[in-house]
């Protein structure tokens, strides 16, 4: 199979806008470390499909292919931008969520 | 300030409404995101990195006591308990779910608020001086103005889809506090040689990718021709400019393009076609719009000998007065600024809390009202001296007491890369090291005066084109890097800043801007404040400074 760097499919969930991967059992996922990497180009054609199903069934929106750097623990995201996407702001304020309801 | 009459209130309720219906459509399946997308951006949705983002608009930057607890209810219900002032006098809110949103635009309809005309290629929010109705400099109150501004352009047809977004700003004050000659038009109320007031009109300014400073085209429009004038400026603009490009599309370009004679003329005749009709001015109409903003009324007082000795007594209090209170109008009152600027904090951020705190102290002691401005700080604008201790412990209660206004650690900056799905870079971290790096207060005094802006991308939102020292960022094959530019201004004197050399890494921004601001202490004469070295020595002692030894 041709080899490519190794992405993830990521997307921001519809309902609420939140940071999503896609993991191997095709679901949509909050933690980076779970989520399924593209190897060669038959699997991001994969994840490729499976997320426009689900932009399809209105589960996610803006589905698209990250670079990674596969490492022990978890995927290292390539780009600063993904690295934010994936762990949150780096200003150093607590923004836990911890709204009151609604 | 401006209450809503009927009309305001079913337009608001009813587009509130239609939002709901929009969402729940887009929920069931009925719209695509292509789709929806142009709706929710009309109503101030964005998607951003995390999250979606609402932007609610602050008409001219005025807020009641009563819409900061609503914003306040917001962050907390329905975000994460905080809000983001930004550099249009608006707030973000950078956490809301999308299917909140229908429930969020209720309660803002609630107290007169909304969140339209806040994205898209429309004419935006207006802004207007944050000191109106309160500065001893103010010829009028630029928001009656910006009022008239608003009820033309809200869902105006012709200028619903213009080639691109469209920014007014008018100031009413011998000083410009609202980076008029920024805007695509820039509106500065001025006595002609019988002493009538009306507008100098100024087009074509702007910061982005091209940034350019503003020129007039009318040097004096009689105020009853307000409406007539900007309706033939955007006519012109929404005929010849530019659709094909987006870089392309603002009307500073087409201005630059065009020429200023020849799009001058344009508009003049266009004008003449339609001066003296339906647009004009009606003087009641005037006067009704006026009377929303009487000011309040204020007993002219003598300098208060309590409010002397606590500046004597408390160090801080006093420093907080230099540097965060502003002439008034009536002897014996000020205008002060909150600054949302604390060490090591977000430019722009308030809590739930804080909003109620500062909720509070406008109903206390200015008023009830509060004002935003594009430097992202607050203003209550109507406060009696005798108050100005009892106001500032409860700002200092509230965590809001920072002596900082117009000084080093008074950054603006954007929501860059942390938040923002156009940005190559981080901003608020960089302004946070910044902040804490000139912590000294007196240090930051001996400074002076000086304005330091940051924006995460060539878009600008921080205003860096227009800081004394602008600091932009850039990606540099996955890497954060920063051009310094220097000699920005937003003032009368409006300048885009210089690029100083090549950009610097995020580890050495701190080292870069100490380095400027020590060859500013070495070569300034007596007082000379930053910009006015700058101006005078140039940009190549701060180069040589900086890259000398490279």
């Amino acid at each position: 199979m041709a080899k490519i760097s190794h992405q993830i499919m990521t997307a921001n969930r519809l309902e609420d806008g939140v940071v999503v991967y896609l993991d191997a059992q095709e679901r949509w996922v909050e933690n980076l470390s779970a989520a399924a990497i593209a190897e060669t180009k038959a699997d991001a054609k994969f994840l490729t499909a499976r997320a426009a199903v689900a932009v399809g069934e209105r589960r996610v929106v803006g589905p698209y292919l990250f670079p990674v750097e596969p490492g022990a623990a978890r995927a290292r995201p390539l780009s600063q931008r993904e690295h934010i996407r994936a762990l949150g702001p780096t200003v150093g304020t607590d923004f836990s969520d911890s709204r009151t309801g609604g | 300030m401006y209450a809503y009459d009927d009309f305001d209130h079913a337009f608001v309720r009813e587009r509130a409404n239609e939002f709901r219906e929009q969402v729940a459509r887009r929920l069931a399946g009925e719209l695509t995101e292509d789709e929806f997308k142009p709706l929710r951006l009309m109503n101030g949705l964005y998607l951003q990195l995390h999250a979606y983002m609402l932007r609610v608009a602050i008409p001219y930057g005025t807020l009641s006591s009563a819409q900061m607890r609503r914003l306040a209810v917001i962050a907390r219900r329905w975000d994460r308990g905080y809000g983001h002032f930004t550099t249009r006098q608006n707030i973000q809110f950078n956490w809301p779910k999308l299917v909140d949103t229908p429930d969020i635009l209720d309660s803002l309809a609630e107290v007169e608020m909304h969140a339209i005309q806040t994205s898209g290629n429309c004419i935006r929010n207006v802004t207007a001086d944050p000191f109106s109705g309160a500065a001893a400099d103010e010829i009028e109150d630029s928001r009656v103005w910006a009022e008239i501004i608003r009820q033309w352009s809200t869902l105006h047809p012709e200028f619903t889809f213009l080639p691109r977004k469209f920014k007014i700003a008018v100031t009413g004050a011998e000083s410009n506090r609202t980076a008029v000659k920024f805007h695509d038009i820039g509106l500065r109320m001025r006595r002609n040689g019988a002493d009538e007031i009306g507008f100098e009109v100024i087009v074509g300014g702007g910061q982005g990718r091209t940034p350019i400073v503003g020129t007039t085209i009318r040097e004096f429009l009689p105020k009853q021709h307000l409406l007539s004038y900007l309706e033939a400026v955007l006519r012109t603009y929404n005929l010849l400019g530019r659709r094909d490009n987006l870089y392309k599309a603002r009307i500073k370009i087409l201005l630059a393009e065009t020429g200023v004679e020849a799009f001058t003329d344009a508009v003049e005749a266009e004008w003449e076609r339609i001066r003296g009709g339906a647009l004009t001015l009606p003087e009641d109409e005037i006067r009704r719009i006026e009377a929303h903003f009487a000011p309040p009324l204020l007993v002219a007082a003598s300098p208060d000998q309590a409010f002397a000795e606590a500046k004597r007594a408390q160090p801080d209090f006093a420093a907080w007065c230099r540097s965060n209170l502003f002439a008034h109008r009536v002897p014996g009152h000020a205008i002060v600024t909150i600054s949302l600027k604390p060490s090591g904090g977000i430019p722009g951020d308030a809590t739930a809390e804080q909003m109620e705190a500062v909720a509070d102290l406008a109903d206390r002691f200015s008023h009830g009202e509060i004002r935003v401005t594009h430097e992202q700080n607050l203003v209550l604008a109507d406060v009696r001296e005798a108050d100005l201790f009892t106001l500032w412990q409860g700002l200092v209660a509230a965590e809001l007491a920072t002596a900082n206004i117009g000084l080093i650690s008074d950054i603006i900056a954007c929501p860059g890369l942390d938040y923002c799905n156009l940005a190559n870079a981080r901003a608020i971290p960089v302004a946070q090291r910044i902040s804490r790096h000139f912590s000294d207060p007196a240090l930051v005094e001996e400074i002076g005066p000086i304005t330091l802006n940051i924006s995460g991308c060539i878009n600008a939102c921080g205003h860096h084109h227009a800081g004394h020292i602008g600091i932009l960022g850039v990606d540099k094959h996955g890497e954060e890097f920063y051009q310094i530019t220097l000699g920005g201004a937003a003032d009368d004197d409006a300048t885009v800043g210089r690029i100083l050399g090549p950009s610097v890494p995020y580890d050495g921004v701190v080292e870069a801007v100490e380095n400027v601001i020590q060859t500013y202490r070495n070569i300034r004469t007596g007082d000379e404040r930053f910009i006015d070295t700058v101006r005078r020595a140039g940009i190549n002692p701060f180069k040589e400074a900086l890259y000398g030894t490279r």
